[in-house]
């Protein structure tokens, strides 16, 4: 952490990039070890997590030219979740190794979809919606800053009151 | 079938994502999340680029799940996105959190609107 500028970290041993931090050293370590089963974790997860997302568009289907509220929710709630399962796996002692890899990045990282959220705003602009876009494109910013802060936050005030 | 190609397109974009992460971070020594950074832009630049395909009746709804629900979807994320600008907020580095926010937003749009264009000049 010392020497990329950062100021003193009030949560330290958290790792940036939940996907993969090299300045983390167990994370290092992926470099170096054989990372077949890692890649394996990742990939599985990223399946499920993008079904359930599949799944919650046939559940929930947007009409074209309407405001994208199922993608808008399955990102937010996929933040919310990986605030929450950082924290935890911070303070697991003899989490499995393939657990961050698993859960975090592929089934939360499959969940979750970037590439949508900006196509649907980039089809709502050309479709003649541009109020529509504007609005969620800073409602889904919005959602997902304040989903990840509120559930880190309210995790390690919970971990912290259980360790008292 | 079309559950089928939703998750074959994940299997491959989700672990790709990682390995792309990977790969970039080893070379750039940033706090900078520049990992996340290129396969949103370059998923956002992909999924433009299928579904213009798909409005112009040159992409079949399942290429659209695999390449664009599937792949896309996997590769690109909004909770690592998140996250990082969280931790770069809490790090100090509040400059680079909204930093972090404001590009990753630019770039995302500007790859979309750039895949759209591109599919309407080769299809349309």
């Amino acid at each position: 952490m010392a020497g990329h500028g950062r100021g003193p970290d009030p949560v330290p041993n958290e790792p940036v990039d939940p996907d993969v931090d090299l300045h983390i050293p167990a994370q290092r370590d992926e470099l170096r070890r054989r990372h077949a089963p890692v890649v394996a974790a990742v990939s599985l997860g990223g399946g499920i997590g993008a079904a359930a997302r599949y799944g919650a568009s046939l559940l929930w289907p947007t009409q074209a030219g309407t405001f994208p509220w199922t993608t808008l929710l399955v990102n937010v709630t996929g933040c919310a979740l990986i605030g929450l399962f950082m924290v935890v796996l911070t303070e697991l002692d003899s989490a499995h190794r393939l657990l961050r890899p698993f859960f975090g990045t592929g089934v939360l990282g499959g969940f979750t979809t970037f590439s949508t959220y900006a196509t649907d705003i980039q089809r709502l602009i050309e479709e003649g919606s541009p109020r529509t876009a504007l609005v969620y494109l800073g409602l889904t910013v919005a959602g997902a800053v304040a989903a990840v802060w509120t559930a880190a936050s309210l995790t390690r005030r919970a971990l912290a009151w259980r360790q008292r | 079938m079309n559950w089928l190609l939703v998750i074959a397109g994940a299997m491959v974009g989700a672990p790709l994502r990682y390995l792309t992460d990977r790969a970039v971070q080893s070379r750039h020594d940033t706090v900078f999340p520049w990992g996340t950074f290129t396969v949103n832009v370059a998923g956002s630049l992909l999924l433009g680029l299928i579904t213009g395909a798909a409005t112009a009746g040159a992409a079949s709804t399942h290429t659209q799940l695999l390449l664009g629900t599937g792949l896309c979807g996997a590769l690109t994320t909004y909770s690592t996105f998140s996250y990082e600008t969280l931790r770069l907020a809490e790090n100090g580095d509040r400059f680079f959190a909204a930093a972090n926010v404001a590009a990753g937003v630019a770039a995302g749009l500007g790859a979309a609107f750039t895949g759209a264009a591109l599919a309407h000049a080769i299809w349309a």
